[in-house]
């Protein structure tokens, strides 16, 4: 699933623009490296392959639902992780300029989400254990299956925490976690199965292709230290989620209790990470300010899903008059300059 | 037409735009790349319950637009087919935020529909900037201002090349589908079973093809390196424009003209 | 005068797959001759021409550009001399727009920016391509493309133009231009293809292929009048010797298909 835009903070989008581009200097340097110039044509054009074969729908038996291939796991089998990072990062980009897929902010959430998963944890770490340089068509489906809900799983796991880290969207972390989980992991088997389906019948055709590309890099010694900095990276998100969990659980779900309830109050003060969110997002936002009148009840000030207190009439008819007159503005000045442009550029 | 028909021609369709000529076509592609990330993180760091206060901000969508002489219809389809997504999860939170925020009269307005509304007026907002980006500046030019913003060489050329084979391999990949679909009583979608073969042989003519582009290059004398020469020159009305652009960006965030509007009005109302 | 000889000598290929494709295969062209490389599909044209600039290098055998050995070492110098004309121009052009295509070859070849935009210029003149300098190649028909690939081997100025299918796909009247096009150049042009009415056009000299072997190799009439020779090599005379009154007298039709 790519998140979008709206849905994300300043603090949130800028971090995972930072995390994905580190990533992506770091594969770009280890590809200059490897001096292999077919790879810059080849990723290209698998880049347009896993783009276009995108949008050829398949049947799924059973459910009579269309499915399509993400092409993650098979990008990574072909290229090595690197060029494929990439290369998916290629892709999800044209996706966000030209279909507003998600959105220029959250591309960096996307890349990282759909890229960083599959090609540097779930290749690595399990496709390559489990079914090796010459897999026979057994392995070859375990292998991709089980990478491929791996790197779906650990994917949609980063969207509810970037979602709910950011409190833009009210869904309770467990909520959407359950609504996420499961799906994905249907979506990667069948992901898996698709994936096999394809390198099997490259294998077939052309085996040469497949053992070329899994000769071609040794990922026994992956730069372990690299290695371990992200399963770092992944630990310390983790604990972070379930001591989010653990610390303001019992709040979590009073809290969900009182809005399913309608009930405005909130006992207890804002603590522990998501406080601590918040005040990272009052430093790092463009400007905190959430634009309504606070009381003097500072209890309210510190949780930043904390109910707003009740606005008052008046306010809130100022707002919307003056929003409809800055509006209407906004239009009349876009009338203006379109009649200001010479006739000869019109069309 | 076939999904990957509809979607090429909206690509074309798009980059085609950008080559009419306009005044906001002279701005460096930087500054505008530059702005528009500007405007998203602007939109995006307003708090979860604004409305009023982003309307300032569709000057930019709205001015961009008709300076460029881009039809805002052709936006707002894109945007609009984009939106769904967003507003599926911007839909629960009706359901999980219902205390009442807003009182008109007897009528009670949940925070929950606040947020979705905003949320959904934020999505319009940022997606637009996205699609005006490429319509207004083109992909080729994108791409030259990310190279000169640092971005690694290798991951511009690989936007560049990827773009370029976009269409040949859809149009390769629609052909095929077309073929199969004539042989299959008209049915526009795969079995399971037949995918594998079907995208294998794509793949296989695409890996082909990049054998055959890899000895073009390498037959004009490649050697790894992609060179470019392309100066792009930033000069004063492009840093005019970012600043100008930027400055009000952050007048929007810092002060809530609408609603100070709205009360000036009000209160001049007998 | 010698770097303009391209000379092929006793050159084997075989295929990954162990498929033979050439066997020793042997010839010597000299400056400003205009030969023509014909066969059947599957006789190794493609992959003979591939040896003439180092992107396959022979099992045995040696290409030689200019009297040196084309070997990994001196590829550069070999790519420089030997411009190379691919069949299908989307493998060819691969960068956004004509201009950068056809500066590709020139900056890789470090020349200097300010000699790049002249020689680009002027290439693109040459083909008659001049307008389309900023259009990208999803936007050219297949004649534009044509002349484009043309121009982006010719800025580099090679001594030697080697050709694949030049006027495959083409219509008519595009093919004509084409023609015309390519009779101007004073290059070495080596041109393999199956319209053999063109190479009645353009070469004056015909090398047949056959199985990975040279099966003939002479004056372009001398050939085209020896139709068993042809059909050896499992070709047919070229169409305006077919309906020819005088040569048709001389040559049996083609067996009409059962």
């Amino acid at each position: 699933m790519h998140m979008a835009d709206a849905l994300i903070s300043p603090a949130v989008g800028a971090t995972m623009w930072a995390a994905s581009g580190a990533v992506t200097a770091y594969s770009a340097r280890r590809i200059n490296r490897q001096m292999d110039d077919r790879k810059i044509p080849l990723m290209g054009i698998l880049g347009a392959f896993v783009f276009s074969a995108q949008m050829i729908n398949f049947a799924i038996p059973l459910t009579g639902s269309s499915g399509h291939l993400g092409g993650g796991m098979l990008l990574a089998i072909l290229l090595g992780p690197h060029a494929a990072f990439l290369t998916i990062a290629s892709v999800l980009t044209i996706q966000a300029l030209f279909f507003a897929d998600g959105g220029l902010l959250a591309l960096g959430c996307n890349v990282f989400n759909l890229g960083f998963f599959p090609c540097f944890v779930a290749y690595p770490l399990i496709y390559r254990p489990l079914a090796g340089r010459r897999p026979t068509p057994g392995r070859l489906l375990l292998g991709a299956t089980v990478a491929s809900v791996a790197g779906l799983q650990l994917g949609a796991l980063a969207v509810v925490i970037e979602t709910v880290s950011s409190g833009i969207s009210e869904l309770p972390f467990k909520t959407f976690a359950l609504l996420m989980l499961p799906i994905h992991l249907a979506i990667g088997i069948v992901e898996g199965i698709v994936t096999a389906a394809v390198v099997g019948y490259v294998w077939k055709i052309r085996p040469e292709i497949v053992e070329a590309a899994g000769a071609s890099r040794r990922v026994g010694p992956l730069p372990m230290a690299r290695l371990l900095a992200s399963l770092a990276v992944a630990a310390a998100l983790t604990a972070g989620v379930l001591s989010w969990f653990a610390s303001s659980s019992p709040d979590g779900l009073e809290w969900a209790m009182i809005r399913a309830s309608g009930r405005e109050e909130l006992s207890g003060p804002g603590q522990g990470i998501h406080a601590r969110l918040e005040r990272l997002q009052q430093r790092t936002a463009f400007l905190p300010d959430y634009d309504f009148p606070k009381p003097a009840a500072e209890e309210f000030a510190a949780d930043s899903e904390g109910a707003a207190p009740v606005v008052q009439v008046g306010t809130s008819v100022a707002g919307l008059v003056g929003a409809a007159l800055t509006l209407a503005l906004a239009l009349a000045i876009g009338l203006a300059l379109r009649a200001m442009r010479p006739r000869a550029l019109a069309g | 037409m076939s999904h990957i028909e509809t979607a090429l021609l909206d690509i074309r369709g798009l980059d085609a735009l950008s080559v009419r000529d306009s005044p906001l076509r002279r701005i460096d592609p930087r500054a505008k790349t530059l702005t528009a990330l500007a405007f998203i993180v602007a939109v995006v760091s307003f708090g979860k319950y604004e409305i009023a206060g982003l309307i300032p901000l569709v000057v930019y969508p709205i001015a961009l637009m008709a300076v460029d002489g881009l039809p805002p219809r052709i936006v707002l389809s894109k945007v609009l087919l984009a939106l769904p997504f967003v507003a599926l999860i911007g839909a629960f939170n009706p359901v999980f935020d219902r205390a009442a925020m807003v009182r008109i009269g007897p009528l009670d307005i949940s925070g929950g529909w606040i947020s979705f509304a905003s949320i959904l007026l934020k999505s319009l907002l940022t997606l637009s900037a996205a699609v005006i980006l490429i319509a207004t500046t083109g992909f080729s030019a994108v791409c030259v201002a990310l190279d000169r913003l640092r971005v690694p060489r290798v991951f511009v050329v690989q936007l560049l090349l990827l773009y370029r084979y976009l269409f040949v391999l859809a149009e390769e990949a629609a052909r095929m589908l077309r073929a199969w679909s004539l042989r299959s009583a008209g049915r526009r979608r795969l079995p399971l079973g037949a995918f594998g073969p079907f995208a294998g042989q794509l793949l296989l003519r695409s890996m082909d093809r990049a054998d055959r582009i890899h000895a073009a290059m390498l037959s004009r004398g490649f050697d790894g390196r992609m060179r470019t020469d392309r100066v792009l020159r930033f000069r004063a009305v492009d840093a005019v424009f970012v600043l100008a652009w930027v400055a009000l960006f952050v007048a929007a965030r810092l002060y809530n003209a609408p609603r100070a509007l709205g009360e000036a009005v009000m209160r001049s109302l007998p | 005068m010698s770097h303009h000889l391209v000379e092929a000598v006793d050159l084997h290929y075989a295929y990954p797959d162990g498929t033979a494709a050439l066997r020793g295969v042997s010839f010597c062209i000299t400056h400003g001759e205009s030969v023509g490389l014909i066969g059947e599909n599957g006789s190794g044209k493609s992959t003979l021409l591939l040896h003439l600039n180092g992107c396959l290098l022979p099992s045995k055998g040696q290409a030689r550009i200019g009297g040196r050995p084309v070997t990994k070492e001196t590829l550069r110098d070999v790519r420089r001399a030997v411009g190379m004309i691919f069949q299908d121009p989307d493998d060819q052009l691969f960068m956004p727009t004509a201009f950068e295509e056809v500066a590709f070859g020139p900056r890789n070849l470090g020349t200097p920016p300010d000699e790049i935009d002249a020689l680009a210029t002027r290439a693109l003149a040459t083909v008659g391509a001049a307008h389309l300098r900023d259009r990208p190649p999803y936007r050219l028909s297949g004649g534009e493309k044509r002349a484009v690939a043309i121009a982006s081997v010719l800025s580099m100025a090679p001594d030697i133009l080697v050709m694949d299918e030049p006027t495959s796909n083409l219509d008519p009247r595009t093919r004509r231009q084409i023609i015309e096009l390519l009779k101007t150049f004073p290059h070495t042009k080596i041109i393999a293809t199956h319209d053999l009415d063109l190479v009645m056009d353009l070469c004056r000299r015909v090398i047949v292929l056959h199985a990975g072997r040279v099966t003939a190799d002479g004056p372009t009439e001398d050939i085209f009048r020896h139709p068993d020779l042809l059909a050896e090599a499992h070709l047919e005379p070229p169409l305006r010797m077919q309906a020819c009154p005088v040569c048709a007298a001389v040559i049996p039709p083609p067996a009409p298909c059962q």
